[in-house]
């Protein structure tokens, strides 16, 4: 009945078709990176107001924030990947999980790194296990052992299958990481943006935190589309049409 | 059923799975995951004999003396209070009011030794004008009635 529109659609799930796409759509996204990057730190460092409590130390959020949501969306939508290439056998659903996993890594590493650096002087230590941190740090080793064992097999579409039931396994974590701070005792606060209530936070902080979360948001994109297209160019080597390509050729 | 209908549904049954298996582990080690116990669960005998763990709670309001390199305060959560000793520097957002979490030991005498002293620090960003107006509307509110 809509098999039309399925193959339709489906048309981007084939690398051939994907890699220029990916292409065209790179330069924009490093121009958004940029834009809202400029317009972020801009109103992070000169317009935002300094913290009642905790002066000017409290700006480290304009990057530990970002970072860390960007750590979890990075992870479900690794995990998203994941599923559709075990349910569907679409080639590049593993190619987008392997891309993007790297720089969830680099997410999950800068919100603790960030975190520990703004820990020391507020809460008095880099470091406590509690429930937020802990499970943060489980992210990380999520993303890491996804990379390893991505790498540790040769053949890319077992690669893609094994890594893919580790990442769906993984993705329990996350809700955790999110709730911790509602369901256990941590030092770690609780959100000051939610979805259920009005951020308790100046405007300005908001707005610069915003915007950052949007040029990291961005960036990550921007990076996942370049990985995907080297490993689209690196798993497809043999075919005729990757031989044909421009900038192959030369 | 197609092929990838059968796959789906398993990747969907495992992730429930492993879900419903997270949750009982999580919940099984509730109260070990718990960073910190409030002084009520002390008084409810809850806090562990004998080794260190850590007390959470609002530090209580004038409540805070120094007595050469050793500070006193109470920790409180406004129904039990406990009150510490701690030999050391404090972070610098520990005060008055604010929360801390402190890990030591209980003595004999029910005060809390503690070896260490972390200042919790509130979801609120505010700038000072901010703050100070919603303290002069909270004084003018008290002092009303």
């Amino acid at each position: 009945m809509n098999e039309n529109k399925l193959v339709h659609w489906f048309k981007y799930a084939s690398p051939q078709s994907f890699y220029p796409l990916a292409g065209k759509m790179i330069p924009w996204f490093w121009a958004l990176t940029a834009v809202f990057g400029i317009a972020g730190l801009w109103i992070s460092f000169f317009v935002a107001p300094t913290d009642a409590q905790q002066g000017e130390g409290y700006r480290i959020i304009f990057i530990h924030v970002p970072t860390s949501w960007m750590s979890m969306f990075i992870y479900i939508v690794l995990a998203c990947w994941a599923g559709l290439g075990l349910a569907l056998n679409t080639r590049l659903s593993g190619m987008m999980a392997q891309a993007l996993a790297p720089t969830g890594a680099l997410m999950a590493f800068l919100s603790l790194w960030t975190g520990a650096f703004w820990g020391k002087p507020m809460w008095g230590t880099w470091w406590v296990w509690d429930a937020r941190l802990t499970s943060e740090l489980i992210l990380l080793f999520l993303y890491l052992g996804f990379i390893a064992l991505q790498a540790a097999i040769d053949d890319p579409r077992r690669a893609d299958k094994a890594g893919a039931i580790l990442a769906l396994v993984g993705v329990v974590n996350v809700p955790i990481i999110y709730f911790s701070v509602k369901w256990w005792n941590t030092l770690h606060q609780g959100s000051s943006v939610s979805m259920t209530k009005s951020p308790s936070m100046a405007t300005t902080m908001l707005w610069g935190m915003l915007l950052m979360a949007l040029c990291f948001w961005m960036y990550s994109i921007a990076v996942a589309l370049m990985r995907v297209r080297a490993i689209i160019l690196e798993r497809e080597a043999h075919t005729e049409w990757v031989k044909l390509l421009d900038e192959v050729k030369s | 059923m197609r092929p990838w209908h059968k796959r789906a549904a398993i990747i969907g049954g495992g992730l429930a799975a492993v879900g419903i298996a997270a949750a009982l582990v999580l919940n099984a080690l509730n109260s070990n995951i718990a960073l910190y116990v409030t002084p009520s669960e002390v008084a409810a005998g809850k806090a562990p004999h004998g080794q260190a763990f850590r007390i959470g709670g609002l530090v209580k309001d004038g409540s805070l003396k120094r007595d050469n390199l050793t500070v006193h305060f109470v920790v409180t959560d406004t129904v039990k209070e406990i009150p510490v000793a701690y030999t050391g520097i404090l972070p610098d957002l520990f005060k008055e009011g604010r929360g801390a979490v402190v890990q030591g030991k209980l003595d004999a005498d029910g005060r809390f030794i503690a070896s260490e002293v972390l200042a919790k620090h509130d979801e609120n960003y505010m700038p000072p004008e901010a703050k100070r107006a919603v303290e002069q509307a909270q004084n003018g509110a008290k002092a009303k009635p």
